[in-house]
């Protein structure tokens, strides 16, 4: 293969300035957003007792998940041995920490008590998932951080194999705790299941894949640089496959709990007349998030424009978004039973009925914040470091291109 | 990229000077004065310099211990600390002359004690209760092996 | 019977004698339930039996009893305000029989909410009292997302006049405390079951279950009883007769 060389983002246009101002502007928004819900008390926000966790939980999630995701393009070169993915590398590892550190952004400011963030850094409940999530993060951070080391210092490069085993290794665990957040809750019929965490690996793969793709078309084509069609198909396909593997997840899921006769009421719930949850489920989910993009990523012929592959990647990431507000919402506004063979008809606490729940400006504000921050750090450092080749055309990246 | 550089840090500099540029307080700040329920006896429970230096320590070994263990001592709680020190005319120990706000707002130190907690004096406790009794309790208590401590009325 | 000038001032002497002493004597009697310098033992379970037979239908004065002795007060906002305890109204699936029975934190043997915290905020006395630590509570409300019997609250708005024994504060996480300081005060009551029986429905009965010679162990060994969620087996402190 040839070199690969790569450089820093240098158009200081006004375009780029201006994205970075944009994506700004959103991010003290978000900030704004969330000292508002702080200072007043979450009653301001859509979150109640009844739905306990919202809009803030459903990007932070989603964000992370994605995170883990990105990574996977460097994955495929290091561990795999994948020269095509390569020069892809770098952004891959950079994506994965910009979008982690915007999911926590979001979860650690929805906090009742952001202020005590060092309490949860120096307090432990080692049987609390979330107190693995908490090292699994950080050490993320860490681990990534090394890996692009690695990747970028000449001398390093020897050590990028098992370093990036180590990382790939590392956000599967990740993921598998992200999933095992819910996956490990008795208490809701929509939890409580050994498949959330691998159902989330495979999600991450292409919400990652999905934001790695529209990132690497941007900054290509905002940087005058050539995106060649090896790696565009390659990568689009891959996406497609990725949908694919989420679409058997989610079946497995549904029909597992289609079997267990406990499970009917979620079930209907979700798959039939859960109103908000069942259209999110059905458009949101499958049609916009699963088979549209997964039409366009397999087609020859639609998937040959770039605009067409671009929308997908972005349906992809809505469709991801619909999932999250499902799991995440959904499992919560279905009420939960106290008694077998008995059904809570009332109380003074909203009892046995589906919780009401719409989101506020606010939350969405924070929400949307955590992906301006990500992409807004993935901007400064493209343009601050050597993250992306010079080139991606089909002569660099593969070497045994012919040209027609 | 060197512009780009010096572009971030002449934008952190400038928030900087922004900040520093807020007018400097000339007055210096006025020592606390501090209004103690005289009723409940000139001594705290610990000499006052060291009340003064680690009541912090007492408090938060405390707040352990009854929390997680159900034990109710008295001596260092901070029920114990609000009930003698609220101020005699309001009640409390925050606003501008309660005992924790006054002296907290002087050091510049942040607590969040009374977010939760009331910052107020329990009703009963702050016209003490009979004397004698008062008098008694600790007598009985170092009869039966129990460490000294102010009655709980 | 006549008393001479001695005897007068003997009796009066030992009355004199008697009050002054007897403020120490309660002490003694404390001491042998437990002194207030003496920790929680897992000798004791402290839970509740009610029985749903004998709660009556409209009635709240449990809950009315509890909110007044911690001081968890609302701003009538019904989604957003706390609940420490609430009645809810069950019908049976087949029979369609319906009845109404109290709810609040169950006091689990196995807690989902205490194996989730990520601070260990929200524990497990060792006399089987769950509790949420409001100093290391980070407001995650993962414990609210465990819990199948939705008894927790998350304290949605800025809250004054607490109670002294009740701290409770924005931004953390609050439920039953099972009147955790009149249980150390060796009151051996909770505000729920007083009120209850002040209306004369005696339908809430605190005791310790680790007790054999107590009145709920008595009274659990006579009639059946459940557990809410029977499934999880998670060995709750509450225990329903008549349902």
């Amino acid at each position: 293969m040839a070199n690969i060389h790569y450089r820093p983002f240098e158009g200081c246009t006004t375009g780029f300035y201006g994205v970075l101002a944009v994506l700004a502007g959103v991010l003290l928004a978000a900030l704004g957003a969330a000292w508002y819900m702080e200072h007043n008390g979450h009653w301001v926000t859509g979150m109640t007792n009844q739905v306990i966790w919202g809009t803030p939980h459903v990007f932070a999630v989603f964000l992370i998940v994605a995170a883990s995701g990105a990574l996977n393009v460097a994955s495929i070169s290091s561990v795999f041995g994948r020269a095509l993915y390569k020069p892809l590398s770098r952004l891959s590892g950079l994506l994965a920490v910009a979008l982690l550190a915007g999911g926590l952004m979001v979860l650690v400011l929805d906090l009742g008590r952001p202020d005590r963030l060092i309490v949860a850094m120096t307090y432990y409940n080692f049987k609390s998932i979330f107190a693995w999530n908490i090292f699994l993060y950080v050490g993320f951070f860490a681990v990534v951080i090394v890996y692009l080391w690695m990747m970028m210092e000449r001398k390093m490069n020897v050590y990028s194999k098992p370093v990036g085993l180590f990382a790939f290794t590392w956000r599967l665990i990740l993921t598998t705790g992200t999933g095992s957040i819910f996956g490990f809750l008795v208490a809701r019929d929509a939890y409580n299941s050994a498949v959330l965490a691998p159902m989330f690996i495979v999600f991450s793969f292409a919400y990652g894949l999905a934001i790695y793709l529209l990132v690497l078309m941007a900054a290509m084509k905002g940087s005058g640089r050539d995106l060649g069609d090896v790696v565009f198909t390659r990568l689009r396909r891959l996406l497609g496959v990725f949908i694919a593997g989420s679409f058997y997840f989610v079946l497995v899921y549904h029909l597992t709990n289609l079997y267990i006769a406990q499970r009917h009421g979620i079930e209907e719930f979700i798959l039939l007349n859960g109103g908000i949850y069942t259209q999110m489920f059905w458009i949101g989910q499958m049609l916009v998030g699963g088979l549209i993009p997964m039409v366009i990523c397999f087609h020859n012929g639609l998937g040959r424009s770039r605009a067409l592959v671009t929308l997908a990647c972005l349906l992809v990431v809505i469709g991801g978004l619909a999932q999250m507000y499902v799991t995440i919402i959904g499992g919560q506004a279905f009420p939960m039973q106290l008694l077998p063979d008995k059904t809570l008809v009332s109380s003074g606490f909203f009892d046995g009925v589906v919780a009401s729940y719409r989101p506020s400006l606010p939350e969405i504000l924070l929400g949307v914040g955590g992906v301006a921050i990500a992409l807004l750090l993935t901007a400064v450092a493209v343009r601050a470091l050597p993250f992306l080749p010079e080139s991606l055309a089909d002569a660099v990246a593969d070497p045994h291109h012919k040209a027609a | 990229m060197k512009r780009f550089t010096v572009g971030v840090f002449a934008g952190l500099f400038a928030l900087s000077a922004a900040y520093a540029a807020e007018p400097a307080k000339t007055t210096r700040m006025p020592a606390p004065s501090i209004q103690i329920n005289k009723d409940r006896g000139e001594q705290c429970v610990e000499p006052t310099e060291e009340m003064r230096r680690n009541h912090m320590n007492y408090i938060l070994h405390q707040r352990d211990e009854t929390m997680h263990r159900g034990i109710r001592t008295t001596k260092h709680s901070l029920k114990n600390c609000i009930n003698c020190h609220a101020n005699p005319k309001t009640g409390s120990v925050l606003g501008k002359d309660g005992f924790c706000a006054s002296c907290h707002h002087y050091a510049a130190v942040k607590i969040d004690c009374f977010e939760c907690h009331t910052d107020r004096a329990e009703k009963k406790a702050a016209i003490p209760a009979g004397r004698p009794r008062q008098a008694l309790a600790p007598v009985i208590r170092t009869a039966l092996g129990q460490p000294r401590q102010r009655h709980q009325p | 019977m006549t008393i001479n000038r001695r005897g007068f001032l003997g009796i009066s002497g030992a009355a004199i004698a008697v009050s002054a002493v007897a403020p120490g004597l309660r002490l003694i009697e404390l001491a042998e339930g437990r002194a207030p310098d003496q920790a929680v033992t897992p000798k004791q379970r402290w839970g509740l039996l009610i029985d749903a037979a004998k709660c009556a239908d409209g009635c709240t004065a449990c809950i009315d009893a509890c909110h007044e002795e911690n001081g968890v007060t609302g701003n009538n906002r019904p989604a957003t305000d706390p609940q420490w305890i609430r009645k809810v109204t069950v019908e049976d699936n087949t029979t369609g029989f319906r009845q109404s029975f109290p709810v609040m934190c169950q006091h689990c043997e196995h807690p989902p909410c205490v194996d989730v915290c990520p601070t260990g905020a929200s524990f497990k006395r060792a006399d089987g009292i769950v509790l949420v630590d409001k100093h290391t509570c980070i407001g995650c409300r993962y414990c609210m997302m465990a819990c199948p019997y939705k008894a927790r609250s998350f304290i949605h708005e800025v809250t004054t006049g607490q109670k002294t024994h009740a701290p409770r504060g924005k931004g953390t996480v609050e439920s039953c405390t099972l009147c955790v300081h009149k249980v150390d005060r060796g009151d051996n009551t909770t505000a729920c079951a007083v009120a209850c029986k002040k209306e004369g429905h005696e339908a809430i009965l605190f005791g310790d279950l680790n007790d054999p010679g107590s009145e709920i162990r008595k009274r659990l060994k006579q009639k059946p009883s459940t557990q809410l969620r029977p499934d999880l087996k998670l060995n709750t402190g509450v225990r329903y007769q008549g349902v």
